[in-house]
């Protein structure tokens, strides 16, 4: 049934028609409206949820953690200094290997205090071991949930699905919310292989010495590298169920380009009416859309963009001292590459900032004609 | 009941415990009074440490550990999938050390207190921070050595009132519970497994490396602090009920004391102050006992 919703509603309803069992999440701006929504739900008994209404968000995720050790399927969201207070969580989550799935309305780290959208709140977590996928519509928001479950719970380790706050958190756009017939027929209950049992009884997390504790780490190594697969696969097959997928990255015109966009989020949907315009001037630009930053798909993406002269990373984020962090993963994944674009790094958007149809005209524009990157990244819209 | 019974129950040999400590002890006679249907969460601290080494575990019990802030929220997710699995007969007890409960966990432990979770929290209070080599911690008692109270700077504020601020939640049970008296702790056990809501049991847990006695004294040293009205056995019904267990002899604190190297820095006239300290804050518990 189509409806008019926000990301948030929409991620709402993706939850409910997930079945999660134990729902404990802590509001921030923008995640209020998802915390509002699911209190809602679990109260009028649409969703026969068990939703705990914790003192923060570190106890949020240490919650519903210690629910999905004992069995039952878990959500969880959050923004900005909630995920970074979760941070000792995360790692924990993955290091379980449980199949958590939290939304994240991305959102600036203070100070100062900036309640708006960039990505430093989960780029700066990329080491905490969770898959992570960046929606672009409430559309993809609501379908990525459901495709989280089957992931996680395929591969024992957490999935984030992360959306733009206020871009998409609390912009309404016409989403199609599937039948809970259809969505059990996708997801089928979560059934555990490993659960706390009196029956079969095992202790969790136990200490691991320095001659075993490397397995660990390598074990869940390999779960995200075989994540990579799954994500595909559960895409494909929701595809079939639903008619709509995603792939690692969304594809703009990128056969003939010349130089290639290459950003996350919302920022996609900006972009593409500039390239529908300088396309119309003849000037071979296209965009690369990415969707899953984790786990990162370095070989994917260098054959990918190993076809255009220049690549422009628009970062809405950036690792002081180091730079935009999608910049710093691309060039990592194409030092192997058969073929290196030129990177020309951008970063912009911080805290909220707009940016508009002109800020990637200018952007593409200067990548189309400077002969190469000068060295350091470009700040967009600096007031002098 | 023999002490022998609670022996390689739910906690087998092979955990790293110190000779003499009180905490394994604490948790044979908890996991015996609450049997096999039971879903253990620890936080870091000394359990968190000394039960075992990968693959091997000497809990005979489903156990989860959860980061040092996280007790409470953790033993509530515990609850929580369990009641969605209409598994409400398993019975699910948290257990922290005096650090992941009177200080870096006191958070969450409140929260889950004041949402009235349906478990039961056990403290076991060895007063500092053991698991890291005697670091103070707001369980430390007045005029006691750690070593981030050297001699020179003792701890010089009192202990804090766990009890008081649990018992402030307005939570159905509370209470004291001492490894000097067994059949009261298992009684104490089975009541708050027999009752609804959120539990807090607080557990003396004597530590002979940390206060600095010899480790066969472990008991005794439990059963002197009883006695000495430093750690009255009682119960708080909801939030207001005050029932004393052991009316103590009133032997003097001195007793207690001297047997533990960590008060051996007192100066002249704090053995004095410690006995005023303990007798008043006795006075106060009788006046809520009778309130």
């Amino acid at each position: 049934m189509k409806k008019l919703l926000t990301g948030n509603s929409a991620v709402s309803l993706g939850v409910m028609l997930c079945r999660a069992e134990v729902i404990s999440a802590y509001p921030i701006t923008p995640q209020t409206t998802i915390v509002e929504e699911l209190s809602e739900i679990c109260s009028d008994g649409r969703l026969k949820a068990n939703f705990i209404r914790v003192e923060s968000e570190h106890s949020a995720l240490a919650c519903v953690a210690a629910a999905s050790a004992a069995g039952a399927r878990v959500f969880t969201a959050t923004s900005s200094h909630g995920l970074a207070y979760m941070h000792e969580m995360l790692h924990w989550c993955s290091g379980t290997r449980l199949p958590v799935v939290m939304v994240n309305a991305n959102r600036a780290i203070g100070s100062p205090w900036n309640i708006w959208c960039d990505h430093s709140d989960s780029l700066s977590q990329r080491d905490t071991g969770w898959i992570q996928l960046y929606c672009q519509s409430a559309q993809e928001a609501l379908d990525t949930v459901i495709q989280a479950y089957r992931i996680a719970e395929e591969v024992l380790l957490p999935v984030m699905v992360l959306e733009d706050g206020f871009f998409l958190s609390h912009t309404s756009d016409t989403v199609d919310v599937p039948e809970p017939k259809e969505v059990d027929a996708y997801l089928p209950p979560f059934k555990p292989r490993y659960k706390l049992s009196p029956d079969d009884p095992h202790t969790y997390n136990i200490m691991a010495d320095p001659t075993m504790f490397i397995n660990f780490k390598h074990e869940a190594q390999q779960a995200m590298d075989q994540a990579k697969k799954v994500v595909a696969r559960a895409d494909r097959e929701f595809k079939s169920h639903f008619g709509r997928s995603y792939g690692y990255t969304g594809k703009v015109r990128l056969a003939d380009a010349d130089v290639v966009l290459l950003t996350m989020g919302t920022m996609a949907s900006t972009a593409l009416e500039v390239i529908a315009a300088l396309r119309k001037q003849g000037k071979k630009v296209g965009l690369c859309r990415l969707r899953m930053f984790r786990p990162f798909p370095s070989e994917e993406i260098g054959k990918i963009l190993g076809g255009a002269k220049k690549v422009a990373v628009l970062d809405r984020d950036n690792s002081l001292g180091c730079g935009g962090i999608v910049a710093q993963e691309l060039k990592a994944a194409l030092y192997g590459a058969a073929r290196r674009p030129r990177v020309f790094e951008f970063i912009g958007g911080l805290g909220g900032k707009d940016i508009t149809p002109e800020d990637i005209q200018e952007i593409l524009e200067y990548t189309l004609q400077a002969p190469s990157p000068n060295g350091a990244p470009i700040w967009m819209g600096i007031k002098r | 009941m023999k002490a022998k019974e609670l022996v390689d129950q739910y906690l087998y040999s092979g955990h790293g415990c110190c000779p003499g400590c009180a905490m394994p002890i604490v948790l044979r006679t908890v996991f015996h009074a609450l049997g096999e249907n039971t879903v253990a969460v620890i936080t870091a601290g000394c359990f968190g440490t000394i039960s075992g080494t990968f693959p091997s575990s000497p809990i005979k019990l489903p156990a989860y550990n959860t980061p040092f802030p996280s007790a409470g929220a953790a033993g509530s997710g515990v609850r929580a999938a369990l009641d969605m699995k209409g598994e409400n007969r398993t019975t699910v007890v948290t257990i922290a050390g005096d650090g992941g409960t009177f200080d870096i966990g006191i958070q969450a432990i409140s929260a889950a207190a004041e949402r009235n979770d349906d478990y039961i929290f056990i403290c076991y209070d060895n007063e500092a921070y053991m698991n890291t080599g005697i670091q103070r911690s707001s369980a430390t008692p007045w005029g006691a050595w750690t070593t981030t109270t050297p001699p020179s700077n003792l701890k010089s504020q009192p202990k804090k009132d766990i009890v008081q601020i649990m018992a402030a939640h307005r939570i159905p049970y509370v209470a004291t519970a001492s490894i000097a008296y067994p059949d009261d702790f298992l009684r104490k056990i089975r009541k708050a497994k027999a009752t609804h809501g959120f539990k807090f049991l607080y557990a003396f847990s004597p530590c002979p490396v940390g206060w600095r006695f010899s480790p066969e004294l472990t008991v005794r040293l439990a059963r002197l602090a009883v006695q000495a009205k430093v750690f009255p056995l009682y119960e708080v019904e909801e939030g207001e009920r005050y029932i004393l267990n052991v009316e103590p002899e009133g032997v003097p604190v001195s007793d207690y004391l001297k047997p533990q190297g960590r008060f051996s820095f007192l100066r002249e006239g704090d053995m004095e102050r410690i006995q005023e300290n303990v007798d008043r804050d006795w006075e106060r518990l009788m006046r809520r006992m009778n309130a």
